[in-house]
């Protein structure tokens, strides 16, 4: 159905859609519209599945964490602080081997008190053995968090999925939605270690070293078998569905001699910038990364790249910029952008693109001499 | 691409109104997004809301530097803040209330929503509807369609005197 | 006497200390819950006492989870076997510091949303998996790694706060009276909604007495009246007769902290808190029972 919708409803509508057995979740800036949707679909009965209305994120992690385990479909969001309180139990989740799926609304980390999008929040939340992946429209929202399920819980990867959206700037922004009937695109959930009490078992028992470490090595065969299973679910919806979007969207990518790469909304405003430019006569393209756990790889070599970073490490820089330069030799321009909601225009990035001067480090608006 | 600021307060419905721009656009076939732009959301505080149109997807998010409309769904905001900041040549103004002289060298147009709001009873906890009456002005400059418009506001609402009040505007703003 | 049945759901190959109550206590909880149950075990004794991977000693789905976390990942299983329609029993079995230190907010939470599961702190008045240090739960004039001197503070009055959320059944227990435990887990797993009991732990390496002392330590406890046995049903209060005994005639609470190491050099204004709290303690609760408050 054709509609128009917000980032967040159309993560709650996708939820729907999928019609997950256990929901947990608490409400939180800018993510809270999601929850609300979802709490309005169960009150009113079009949606049958249990919501519990818990008492923090620490809280909702653990409950999905509990429901999951019993072969559940479960569903939370999130943003920021919730997401850094919960961070104990996103670790769990994917040690534990559930499938399940988070909606992050990215904003920035005070102190001070800041609602907007920034992407440092998941960003903390790399290395926990979670997938992530950045969407850029209301649509892609929808369509990715209904993927995300049919990946999380597909045999080869039993892991859990974190769908990324701007705080915001897509959360609260309104766009055309076409909502879908799924069908079996999303097909029932199989655990494999669900709880079973005429097999009992324990689970996360004490773990010696060797033990331990085979346990992080099975997590990491299967984020990498993950990207196939990103590929071929991605494959699927398009020929169900008629939308692609694949592990990074290139946009006049083919020929370009400079590519911007950014994600999220910063990616879809960099494809304007390009335009832009081409228009001046400069072959940009740019390369919207969507997935970055597992992290894509591609071939960036004989390009000069911009990247656009609205993220850091402090005291190690733009963490896209430094994961590209640490998988290829590549001519960087590494731009840190749109923290806490900065604005950053096209014409921005056009700037950025223009003024390049690869092997440096750009701290739009601020950067100083250190 | 066709460019809208929507000037309001806080609780005064300028988000719900570019929601209501956005839908209605979209229901002529257009593209369209709605960006509010949130500060701390109080009841009160100066609001700007943006709303994009075009024939093509929209791929921007940044705020409208250079609207090609202005909308001032509450006039007092023009004391704090400057309306027409940015305004494209040729870019017009709409406004809520009587007049239009506090607008010089721009072309503005003035209708009186908080008057149709509050004889229609369209009032929420002491505030005037204000969000969809401004429909109404908006078809009437030929910004939507009037028939997306009243079907834009019976999506959002069932109270059929938003639509009456739509009507209203439609008649009253003199373009 | 109840017929406790022989089946056995704690296995002969624990980790736990010699003469552990909190094995005991779970041996007889799931004598009465039976194999139809999952436990949820935050870190605890609990956590080394199951055994060492791939082994376990506990014969029912026992899920482990982060220390804060268990009463919030009850409720997420708790909904989720209503919603596929099962009956399994949902029970916490938690330490007293994982109860009334960083797991107080999820019980809350749980208990406040009537989650229907049966949550059990053993409470052997320390953080023992960690070498005793103290805890909300360590009573005054107690020594621990962390309070050396003896704790300065009184001990967190769980069971009011607990009871402030209106449980549908609340109950005190100790390791010492087995059959007492039982049917009050027995009695709690019949009703709906959150559950909790509260159970007495002594324990022989934290407490510092001979590990053949754990049902003495805990009579004595009782006995003595720093630990009253109870239940409340929708908020009815009942003392057990171990506890009605001790209110008539008390064993010196002296005799409870002399044969224990944690309590040698304790002086007299924290035995007299001790004191003075039991006392307080027992007067409420008989309000209580006679429907007096």
């Amino acid at each position: 159905m054709l509609t128009i919708a917000t980032g967040n409803k159309a993560v709650a509508a996708a939820v729907k859609e999928v019609r997950p057995d256990v929901i947990a979740a608490y409400p939180i800036t800018p993510q809270t519209e999601i929850v609300e949707q979802i709490a309005e679909y169960v009150t009113s009965g079009e949606l049958d599945s249990r919501y519990i209305p818990v008492e923090s994120e620490h809280s909702a992690m653990a409950a999905c964490i509990g429901a999951s385990i019993t072969g559940a479909r479960t569903f939370t969001a999130t943003s920021s602080h919730g997401l850094l309180y919960m961070h104990e139990m996103v670790n769990w989740a994917a040690g534990a081997r559930l499938p399940i799926v988070m909606a992050n609304v990215n904003r920035a980390i005070g102190p001070g008190w800041n609602v907007w999008a920034e992407h440092t929040d998941a960003f903390q939340e790399r290395d926990t053995g979670w997938l992530q992946v950045y969407v850029s429209t209301v649509q892609e929202a929808y369509d990715t968090t209904l993927m995300a399920f049919r990946i999380a819980e597909h045999a080869d990867v039993i892991l859990p999925v974190m769908v990324n959206l701007d705080g915001f700037l897509l959360s609260h922004s309104m766009q055309s939605l076409d909502t879908l009937n799924a069908g079996d695109f999303v097909p029932p959930l199989h655990l494999p270690h669900a709880i079973d009490v005429l097999n009992p078992a324990g689970y996360g028992t004490l773990t010696g070293p060797d033990e331990h470490f085979r346990f992080r090595w099975e997590i990491e065969k299967s984020m990498r078998r993950s990207r196939k299973v990103i590929a071929e679910t991605e494959r699927d919806f398009a020929e169900r569905f008629g939308r692609s979007y694949g592990v990074a969207e290139e946009y006049r990518y083919e020929d370009a001699d400079v590519v911007v790469i950014a994600m999220g909304t910063l990616g879809k405003e960099a494809e304007v910038a390009v335009d832009l430019l081409r228009n001046e006569g400069v072959n940009a393209g740019s390369l919207r990364i969507r997935w970055l756990r597992p992290f894509p790889d591609f071939d960036l070599s004989g390009r000069e790249v911009v990247v656009i970073d609205r993220d850091y490490s402090f005291g190690f820089g733009g963490v896209i910029a430094q994961s590209l330069m640490a998988r290829q030799r590549v001519d960087l321009y590494s731009v840190i952008a749109g923290l806490g909601g900065q604005e950053v225009t096209y014409d921005d990035i056009a700037g950025f693109v223009r003024d390049r001067r690869p092997g440096t480090e750009l701290w739009f608006g601020v950067n100083g001499d250190v | 691409m066709y460019e809208i600021r929507i000037h309001s307060r806080g609780g005064q419905g300028g988000v719900t109104a570019a929601r209501l721009l956005a839908l209605a656009a979209f229901r002529d076939g257009k593209y369209a997004t709605a960006c509010p732009f949130y500060g701390a959301e109080r009841r009160g505080a100066p609001v700007v809301s943006y709303v994009r149109i075009d024939d093509r997807p929209i791929r921007v998010y940044s705020q409208i530097r250079n609207p090609d409309l202005v909308v001032v769904l509450d006039p007092s905001v023009m004391e704090v803040v400057d309306v027409l900041h940015g305004l494209k040549r040729g870019g017009k103004v709409l406004m809520n209330g009587t007049t239009t002289e506090k607008l010089h060298g721009v072309p503005a147009f003035a209708v009186d929503l908080t008057g149709i709001a509050l004889r229609e009873k369209l009032v929420i906890a002491g505030s005037p509807i204000l969000n969809t009456p401004v429909l109404g002005a908006l078809a009437k400059m030929g910004i939507i369609s009037v028939d997306s418009a009243k079907k834009a506001i019976q999506e959002m609402f069932s109270d059929e005197r938003n639509v009456r009040a739509a009507e209203a505007a439609f008649q009253e703003l003199v373009i | 006497m109840t017929e406790i049945p022989k089946e056995e759901f704690i296995l002969k190959c624990t980790s736990a200390c010699a003469g552990c109550p909190s094995t005991l206590i779970l041996r007889y909880v799931l004598k009465a819950a039976g194999s139809d149950t999952v436990l949820v075990v935050p870190a605890c004794c609990t956590s080394v006492i199951q055994g060492i991977y791939p082994n376990t000693a506990v014969n029912v789905p026992l899920y482990n989870v982060a220390f804060a976390a268990a009463a919030a990942c009850a409720s997420g299983m708790s909904e989720a076997f209503q919603k596929a329609g099962k009956k399994t029993n949902v029970i916490v079995y938690a330490g007293d510091g994982g109860t009334v230190d960083i797991g107080i907010q999820a019980l809350s939470g749980a208990f406040e949303r009537e989650t229907d599961f049966l949550y059990i702190c053993y409470d052997n008045e320390a953080y023992g998996n960690t070498g005793m240090q103290r805890s909300g739960s360590t009573p005054i004039g107690a020594r621990t790694t962390t309070t050396p001197g003896g704790k300065v503070h009184a001990k967190k009055d769980l069971d009011a706060i607990v009871a402030a959320h209106n449980p549908s059944y609340l109950a005190t227990a100790c390791a010492a009276y087995p059959q007492d435990l039982f049917k009050k887990v027995q009695k709690a797993l019949t009703l709906r909604g959150s559950k909790f009991i509260h159970v007495l732990a002594p324990c022989p390496p934290g407490w510092r007495f001979s590990s053949e002392m754990t049902v003495e330590m805990g009579k004595l406890a009782v006995r003595s009246g720093l630990w009253i046995l109870y239940e409340s049903e929708f908020g009815k209060v009942t003392i057990n007769g171990p506890s009605k005994a001790a209110m008539i005639k008390p064993v010196p609470i002296e005799d409870y902290l002399s044969v224990q190491g944690r309590f040698k050099g304790i002086d007299r204004k924290a035995i007299d808190a001790l004191k003075s709290q039991a006392e307080q303690r027992a007067k409420h609760l008989q309000k209580e029972a006679e429907g007096i408050c």
